[in-house]
């Protein structure tokens, strides 16, 4: 450390140096809630507007407090009306969505664990090339791919179905769970294996008792980060089904897009919130998990 | 005979043990070469054909390459979406390395901060647009809202300007993101050693100087993933554009990836749409295959 001058000039520099650090730290608060307002803002305005009548959102601000909290348009954007025609709301394809993202989830994580477990601990020659091979698919733009699944998936039967989405999930799910249990089973040391092997352990008994208890960590990952791509998909979603069997995020966008006569935005802010709480709590309660499928998985748009 | 068959079971069975890490496999290989580089080289064929409604298999060479380039619409596009990734990159990066920098000045509620940061990151694009697009529309949104305040000429009409349109789906989507290079970066000046900071500040330099000649630059890494993967998310974006303006107002912020669906599902132009699927497929891999191939060194070097 610096050694301890003694003189007054030293001293005042010091006392000034003081100032500037404090004046240094309140810029950094400052600066950090900027951002932070600008970056709370949207939400802040899609709750307090989803609370409002529409009378209110004509005379306030996007920013006014609503004057009682009131939960109609909510009520509207889940359940609807009750009337017949023309009236859209989310519950039917929110569940569409559940039923899409539970299968398309489980079979790609289990199908990623073990192309995972093969490549790492059942090495065989060119295992590398075929983890390349399977890793492109992770950068691929989809719009490269939507014409002939469009047509396989008419083929199949399963065009404008849940099954048919579980599938293209499933599929395109493969390469990044494949990376995720790949880059974490590299870390798990080999001699376990080895050892588990000459005890005459076979294949799955290996995998079952041995790699599973220990991938908890990762299996979170992995399905947080299926859950939030299959959950926000929109270009599967709105290019393999419409109607009733669309995902959420296509009806949120049907109905936000929908010109019925009157603009309700209390209605959609309700919507879009309904559409985006999932994602939201799996992010509160598992941020940890969700940073770091991100940092690990990011490459997908 | 008997024999003879329960020897070949027998064998059978060896076989299956010993292949079963590659049967284990098939079925991802087979999933991915088939619906991703099956795919793939359909469209590519398909792009070289005269397809309009259906799918010709007749070759008719570049022609749609042609009509592509020759499209006022794709040339809107592309010019799009260059402007689009340029105010994207440069404003994330900025945003996410001032945030990641000011986080690491040992920040009180620094947990807090970084949750209100990355939290966009969990919503789907069509959510922050609907958010985005009531927030900007001129009549109830930031416009009414600084007119109430008494600015009586605010004018902030950007979502309906032709003009101004695409600056609107940068403001969204540097919303969406930042906060991601934030913490791409964060994690990154972590990983520093807090010797080499030690060292520097003991040698009298300031903290400005320690980042700007030390730490930043010992980035790069972070720097060359942040660019990758904010431009691979440009090239495909699609939902934000879709949520936001769905092109508009005319087609002036339309972008590849809607023409590519537009062309493909709304107006029978399957070859044309295809030759756009290439093209955007290209410019991913433009980006992609030099970062794959420094990732695998640096693997390997390791």
């Amino acid at each position: 450390m610096q050694d301890n001058y003694q003189s007054s000039s030293y001293k005042e520099l010091e006392q000034k140096s003081k100032y500037t650090n404090i004046f240094l730290r309140w810029f950094l608060y400052f600066i950090l809630i900027l951002f932070a307002s600008y970056f709370i803002f949207p939400l802040y305005v899609m709750v307090v507007t989803s609370l409002k009548t529409m009378e209110e959102i004509r005379q306030g601000t996007l920013l006014t407090w609503p004057s009682s909290l009131n939960f109609d348009s909510w009520l509207v954007a889940w359940g609807g009306r009750g009337y017949g025609a023309g009236d859209t709301f989310l519950r039917p394809y929110f569940w569409n969505s559940i039923k899409m993202v539970v299968p398309a989830v489980f079979f790609s994580t289990f199908i990623g664990a073990m192309t995972g477990y093969v490549l790492t601990k059942w090495r065989f020659k060119g295992d590398q090339w075929v983890f390349l091979f399977l890793l492109f698919g992770c950068f691929i733009p989809f719009q490269a791919i939507l014409l002939p699944m469009a047509r396989t998936l008419g083929t199949l039967g399963i065009s404008n179905s849940v099954v048919g989405l579980v599938l293209v999930h499933t599929v395109y799910g493969i390469p990044f769970t494949t990376l995720f249990f790949r880059n974490y089973y590299i870390s798990v040391p080999t001699e376990l294996v080895k050892a588990a092997r000459i005890d005459g352990a076979g294949f799955f008994k290996i995998f079952f008792k041995i790699l599973l208890p220990i991938s908890a960590p990762i299996i979170v990952v992995t399905v947080i980060w299926q859950f939030t791509q299959i959950w926000n998909d929109f270009l599967f979603g709105s290019t393999f089904s419409f109607g009733e069997a669309a995902p959420i995020q296509v009806a949120l966008n049907n109905m936000v897009l929908s010109s019925t006569s009157v603009k309700e935005y209390n209605v959609d802010m309700a919507s879009a919130i309904i559409a985006g709480i999932p994602t939201l709590i799996v992010y509160v309660l598992a941020g940890k998990y969700f940073i770091r499928g991100l940092t690990s998985g990011a490459v997908k748009g | 005979m008997a024999f003879f068959l329960i020897k070949k079971i027998f064998t059978m069975f060896k076989w299956l043990e010993k292949n079963l890490p590659k049967i284990v496999m098939a079925p991802a290989v087979g999933l991915i070469g088939w619906f991703v580089y099956g795919f793939v080289l359909w469209t590519l064929y398909i792009s070289f054909t005269n397809s309009k409604i259906l799918p010709k298999y007749e070759l008719w060479g570049f022609g749609q390459y042609e009509k592509l380039w020759a499209s006022r619409k794709w040339l809107i596009s592309v010019d799009n979406l260059l402007v689009f990734t340029a105010l994207f990159l440069i404003f994330c990066i900025v945003i996410g390395i001032i945030l990641a920098i000011f986080l690491d000045q040992k920040i009180r509620a620094e947990g807090v901060l970084r949750t209100i940061y990355l939290y966009p990151m969990a919503l789907s694009f069509i959510v922050t647009g609907t958010a985005w697009k009531w927030i900007l529309n001129p009549t109830l949104g930031i416009q009414k809202m600084f007119i109430d305040w008494g600015f009586e000429n605010f004018t902030f009409d950007w979502l309906v300007n032709r003009e101004m349109a695409i600056y609107t789906i940068v403001i969204a989507g540097v919303w969406q993101s930042a906060g991601f290079v934030m913490a791409l970066f964060l994690a990154g000046l972590r990983s520093v050693e807090d010797e080499i900071v030690k060292a520097a500040k003991i040698d009298g330099a300031g903290l400005f100087t320690v980042y700007w000649k030390i730490l930043l630059p010992m980035m790069r890494p972070v720097f060359f993933t942040s660019f990758v993967i904010l431009v691979h998310i440009s090239i495909k974006s699609y939902d934000l554009i879709v949520a936001l303006t769905q092109g508009g107002p005319g087609i002036s912020t339309t972008m590849p990836a809607l023409f590519m669906t537009q062309a493909a599902f709304h107006k029978s132009q399957v070859g044309l749409s295809a030759a756009s699927a290439m093209m955007m497929f290209m410019a991913v891999a433009a980006v992609i295959i030099p970062y794959l191939y420094s990732e695998l060194r640096r693997e390997n070097a390791r």
